[in-house]
């Protein structure tokens, strides 16, 4: 068995099959990053997989998971102005909460070099929109990189280390869900050890790095002069397939394979300008691209940001070849695949796209919604309070799995924002409101990420609400990293701040957790219940990993009266159904938990004796 | 032949990640160019999981629904949702086990069961090969998916060794021996 850490860290170039975030790993190794930083979210936690698959000892850079986004990217900056190369990773939406300090890189000498990788996720796959980050490149005056597959993540992220190093300049380096994801063989370099140089920080050499009053021209200056020579690099990633046809189409990113697979011979009779950098962007090569042309079609995943500035140049040089850009709505939603690009295609040149003939047999596909794992100690809190919240409470949910809690049968949580919300958005909604009870839900995660600022708003405004944290020992949505909590007690927390009534109840224990769940709903201030059960996916699996496979598992007794609580309410994915209507436990997915046994009012459920095996240690 | 394209879809929790990654390894021994992606996110929560590999002459490592010669399913109505990518005349290999989903369990659908997905493949001339053993550990189904593929060759060129090779880099030892016996007595039948 080859380890992925031995092969990351070795000396000789080589090529292996990886996805994009595990060959960025090995560009960071080969590149001489020495700081890299992160907050968990998908599509880039595989990054920090592959960063923790090489021992600590032997691997050339420092990696931390962060707070949140925003320290994470702070980590890195402080690093690249000491002189030291750094990388930050995070999903999508974490640019919102890195933006107030991102929007200022571009302002300061970045001795070391920096690059910001982003996940972006246009599908919506496993975030809360899918925006598109380009926008803060513009906003930002920085340079954004847009590989197309996992080949091209690697080669671009070396480049855009030599580039950020040289220009003292901050660059993002921009994937979406299946740049990230993508997995082919990727052909790597060699790799060259180096000793890690002295601290270089210094302000009369490199500053200003106060943004304050009159420094302020001068460093915006100073970030549009560097935009200037971002221009010129940008004609470099620049990438042109000409067969003197006089229709051409403009396009970036991964929509670019898409294209190429629904064109097939027809590539023959288009030719495309592949854009690298998609900001800013490659004028020359635009301008050139339009002016051998007599209509170019732009075909961009999400916003219209490449069409708006293609229209402008044309604009400025007064060209007037035909350009089309997005149709309609649909042309702004969801990610690129062949099947969306061929649909987008059709709209403007039918005759380009080779038809693929669906299948037309009339299939029984039925839905299936993700849900909260077996033995999920979430899935008590939910019960509980669907049977106790009345119809007109409103209960807040927040990012992780219990936003899973909203999903039938339970329907708790209403409403949601973005990550630690919930505090903030229930104490508006228990504003000149007497008559409707509100109740919030967080995560341990995120209650350190950015949930504690609308715990304190809440103390020292006295809203009144009741907060759920569900605490599970992990981030668990992300696929079980740590968090502060390893270190810091979210009780401790909150009674310094002065949270007067704290309940910590273990979910497990459902008579509990519906008496302190009931009293804390009707106190008269604000107050909070630590919900805490341990992840019980991350249990399982280490269970396994110690070789223990066979453990007792759940059987529905002959005292069943079909009154299928378990099914209906509980909903734990363990109990089907058979043919007859009976109830019984699917053994590949029951854990032998037992946390279903008090939802039955015939007292039918029962753990089966079953001798456990395996290394008990 | 200048491309074949394979789909595979489960729920979260059956390891289809582990199955994609042999097989594409499998692909690669075997001399032949190949590119996939696996979804990942919030629909591991016991929700759709599918991945795409792409063998040949391609660009992206998305299939499209209608251009798929090979559904690869871990479950019965995982099995259906993937026949929806078939082309005409495609093939769909299936573990025979049921994870029902939510509007089944909650009896706003009836579990779909063999005999519909026969009668389904009859119409656009698909091949069915149905997968069902005893076995120790559910998550060796994948692996007895597997075998049942090296054993019909349905992906061209891709042998035996190739897969045996595959497994190998991935899997420690003591994975690694239960699994090749389960996948050897499974070709050797």
């Amino acid at each position: 068995m080859k380890t992925l850490g031995e092969i990351l860290i070795q000396e000789f170039p080589f090529s292996e099959i990886v996805i994009g975030n595990t060959a960025i790993v090995r560009a960071m190794i080969e590149s001489g990053v020495k700081v890299v930083t992160s907050y968990p979210g998908s599509p880039t936690p595989e990054i920090a997989e592959a960063i923790y698959s090489i021992p600590q000892e032997k691997r050339p850079f420092y990696f931390e998971f962060s707070t949140n986004e925003k320290v994470a990217l702070e980590l890195a900056f402080g690093a690249s102005i000491n002189g030291f190369t750094s990388c930050v990773f995070f999903k999508s939406v974490g640019m919102n909460v890195v933006a107030d300090s991102f929007v200022q890189l571009s302002m300061m000498e970045l001795l070391g070099g920096m690059v910001v990788v982003i996940g972006d996720d246009p599908g919506a796959n496993s975030s809360q929109n899918e925006q598109d980050n380009r926008h803060y490149a513009r906003l930002s005056y920085t340079p954004i990189l847009e590989p197309k597959d996992a080949q091209e993540a690697y080669d671009m992220f070396l480049k855009a280390v030599d580039y950020s190093r040289s220009l003292r300049s901050p660059i993002i380096l921009r994937l979406t869900t299946h740049t990230a994801h993508f997995k082919q063989k990727v052909n790597f370099g060699r790799y060259f050890p180096s000793q890690v140089s002295e601290p270089m920080f210094n302000v009369d050499k490199n500053g200003p790095y106060i943004p304050i009053a009159a420094n302020v021209p001068i460093m915006k200056k100073r970030a549009l002069e560097k935009l200037n020579r971002w221009k010129e690099i940008a004609e470099n990633f620049a990438y042109v397939s000409q067969n003197n046809n006089k229709r051409g189409i403009i396009t970036a990113g991964l929509p670019y394979l898409s294209l190429l697979d629904i064109l097939g011979e027809n590539v023959q009779k288009v030719d495309i300008l592949r854009l690298g950098m998609v900001y800013p962007l490659p004028r020359k090569a635009i301008v050139e691209f339009l002016r051998t042309h007599d209509e170019i079609k732009i075909i961009e995943e999400l916003d219209d940001f490449i069409e708006q500035s293609v229209k402008s140049i044309a604009f400025e040089e007064r060209l007037n070849t035909k350009i089309i850009g997005k149709v309609d709505i649909d042309d702004w939603i969801g990610e690129y695949t062949p099947e969306k690009v061929s649909y987008v295609l059709k709209k403007v040149w039918p005759e380009l796209v080779v038809s693929i003939k669906p299948s037309e047999i009339k299939l029984r596909v039925i839905q299936r919604p993700p849900q909260l794992c077996p033995g999920c100690g979430h899935r008590p809190v939910f019960y509980v309070l669907s049977k106790i919240l009345s119809k007109e409470d409103i209960s807040v949910a927040d990012i992780g799995c219990h936003t899973l809690g909203f999903l039938e049968p339970y329907k708790v949580g209403q409403v949601l924002l973005s990550m630690g919300h919930s505090t903030a958005t229930a104490s508006g909604l228990s504003l000149l409101n007497t008559s409707r009870k509100v109740v919030a839900f967080l995560g341990d995660s995120t209650f350190f990420h950015a949930g504690i600022p609308g715990i304190i708003n809440a103390i020292f405004n006295n809203h009144k609400f009741t907060l759920i944290i569900m605490e599970n020992g992990t981030t668990a949505m992300t696929g079980h990293q740590d968090h502060a909590g390893k270190k810091i007690k979210i009780r401790t927390l909150l009674e310094s701040i002065g949270v007067k009534h704290i309940w910590e109840v273990d979910t497990y224990q459902q008579n509990k957790l519906e008496e302190v769940l009931k009293e804390a709903l009707n106190s008269d201030e604000f107050n909070v219940v630590i919900a805490k059960h341990p992840c019980m996916l991350k249990f399982t699996r280490e269970r396994r990993r110690k070789g223990l496979v066979k453990v007792p598992q759940m059987g529905v007794t002959n005292r069943c009266t079909l009154a299928r609580v378990c099914i209906t309410k509980f909903a734990c994915p363990s109990f089907q159904t058979d043919t007859m209507g009976n109830v019984y436990v699917n053994k590949d997915l029951c854990i032998g938990d037992g946390s279903c046994v008090p939802v039955c009012p015939s007292n039918a459920l029962e753990l089966e004796k079953v001798e456990s095996v395996g290394d008990k240690k | 032949m200048k491309t074949f394209n394979i789909y595979m879809v489960g729920v979260g929790g059956q390891g289809i990640g582990t199955l994609s990654e042999i097989m594409i390894r499998a692909v690669d021994y075997s001399g032949q160019n190949c590119i996939g992606v696996d979804t990942h996110g919030l629909a591991q929560r016991g929700g759709v999981v599918s991945s795409h590999l792409k063998v040949g002459d391609v660009n992206s490592p998305l299939v499209m629904p209608g251009d798929v010669d090979l559904v690869i399913a871990l479950e019965r109505h995982e099995a259906v949702r993937g026949m929806s990518y078939l082309k005409f005349g495609g093939t769909l290999v299936y573990y025979d086990t049921s994870w029902q989903p939510l509007p089944v369990r909650l009896g706003k659908e009836t579990e779909i069961t063999t005999s519909e997905i026969e009668e389904f493949s009859k119409t656009n001339n698909l091949k069915i090969f149905r997968v069902h053993y005893d076995l120790p550990d559910a998550r060796m189904q994948n692996i007895a998916i597997l075998a049942t593929i090296a054993k019909y060759q349905l992906i061209p060129k891709v042998e035996v060794k190739h897969y045996l090779k595959a497994m190998e880099d991935l899997m420690s030892e003591r994975i690694f021996e239960p699994n090749k016996e389960l996948f050897l007595r499974i070709i050797n039948d």
